[in-house]
């Protein structure tokens, strides 16, 4: 084991502790979800870079080639980005809808607004 | 935005690249990269673009809210069809060995009338979010 | 050159911990998005990488500026000092990458993934689908119910934000009344 050789992974687990740190920290609904989609992306990393093969190339067949990276994984990743997208616009959403309810985006201030009421 | 002109001009010559750009992805998507989310994914971006520049109520012209509502059911509607035409065939749901004599074919057809189900979707639904956050802004502003 | 931009996509999220204006932290993100993207394309997966760019540099970026522009662009000062959270982070990041530590090297030919199913959706894709890409294959054919219920649950969020902002929009147009 060498340090290139597993330093997708580590940049990987890098990306997801930091959006997990965000999501955690931060009271800002924004900026949580701007954390949450870090998370998500760190994701995407986790599956395509061990599926590259070096040497390889992009997984469609042509007899050039010989030697294709791993497609599996690219067809999970593909439909959870637009699954992502149309979630992270539903908790933007939620967002909205808190800030319209609340006046703020702040959860500190939400929570205090509840416990006052 | 309507004021700048340089904008509006490099808009209009754009968006036609765009939406042919979206096509070229959803019809050489089983050749080259691309496919159904993808070519949803950016000819939404061109509508978009235009409603950013030209203002919502032109984007509500050219595409309007019930064609919008309309494709974001029509397109799953379309793939679980697909799905139901390979048991009517004599196959299993989403086979689509069956809808064709020649197996290879069928496949083929399968998956252009599946891709078609996604882009309509996919297209539809990243429109229609664009649509409500926009216009949430601009009922505000007409109200206060 | 992987690493390159891997340690640049790095560099962007703790600019993005850091930086306080919303503003900025959307714009970061959108970068951010770009180098995964690039970082995507550089490994091969060019129809993920495609939609990277599209969705998460593009429609992501839009939503989240419309949502700015919508409620307040600035960050409170968090009242507690973030020392749990930074310490659970840690302690998560530690135990990952000791769990690493067992998995097979980058670009390692004989690691499991592509010992399994891959080799036959490659071998096979083209004569059983007559599709040259593999991945529209797989996605459309091979694995089209996972497809149609990714699609579904698209349809489902688009239905959920229908849901959540045309209502009030309803009850604003009854008021003036």
């Amino acid at each position: 084991m060498t340090v290139a050789s597993h330093y997708s992974y580590w940049v990987t687990i890098f990306l997801a502790v930091a959006g997990l740190y965000i999501v955690i920290a931060r009271g800002n609904l924004v900026k949580k979800l701007v954390g949450l989609s870090i998370f998500q992306t760190s994701v995407y990393l986790l599956y395509i870079a061990p599926g590259k093969l070096i040497g390889g190339t992009a997984p469609i067949v042509s007899s050039e080639f010989q030697v294709y990276s791993n497609p599996l994984p690219h067809v999970l990743i593909l439909t959870a980005i637009v699954v992502g997208v149309a979630t992270l616009a539903l908790g933007l959403a939620l967002v909205v809808r808190l800030k319209e309810a609340y006046g703020s985006i702040e959860e500190d201030e939400i929570l205090a607004q509840d416990r006052d009421a | 935005m309507k004021d700048y002109l340089v904008l509006r001009v490099i808009a209009k010559m754009m968006i036609a690249f765009m939406l042919l750009f979206a096509l070229y992805v959803q019809f050489h998507g089983e050749l080259g990269p691309g496919g159904g989310f993808q070519a949803g994914v950016i000819s939404a971006a061109a509508i978009i673009l235009y409603a950013i520049i030209y203002g919502l109520p032109a984007a509500h012209r050219v595409v309007p809210e019930w064609v919008v509502e309309t494709m974001v059911a029509a397109g799953v509607l379309l793939f679980a069809l697909v799905g139901v035409a390979g048991i009517v065939l004599g196959g299993n749901y989403l086979d689509y060995f069956v809808l064709d004599p020649n197996p290879v074919h069928g496949q083929e057809r399968g998956i252009f009338w599946v891709e078609a189900g996604v882009f309509i979707t996919v297209s539809g639904v990243m429109l229609k979010i664009f649509y409500l956050f926009a216009g949430r802004g601009r009922d505000e502003e007409s109200e206060s | 050159m992987i690493s390159v931009l891997l340690t640049l996509m790095a560099i962007a999220t703790t600019a993005i911990i850091v930086q306080r204006n919303l503003f900025a932290v959307v714009i970061l993100f959108g970068i951010y998005s770009f180098l995964m993207a690039t970082v995507l394309v550089a490994l091969d997966a060019v129809d993920v990488g495609m939609t990277e760019a599209s969705v998460g540099a593009g429609i992501s970026t839009v939503l989240f500026l419309g949502v700015l522009y919508l409620t307040r662009s600035e960050e409170m000062k968090p009242m507690h000092r973030p020392l749990l959270p930074l310490a659970f982070a840690l302690a998560t990041g530690f135990m990952l990458v000791y769990g690493t530590l067992g998995l097979p090297a980058f670009s390692d030919p004989d690691a499991p993934m592509h010992r399994h199913v891959a080799p036959r959706y490659i071998n096979e894709g083209l004569r059983e689908t007559g599709v040259p890409n593999i991945v529209t294959a797989v996605l459309a054919s091979y694995r089209g119910y996972d497809t149609l219920g990714e699609t579904t649950v698209v349809f489902t969020a688009g239905i959920g934000v229908i849901a959540l902002m045309r209502r009030i929009r309803r009850r604003r147009r009854e008021q003036p009344k």
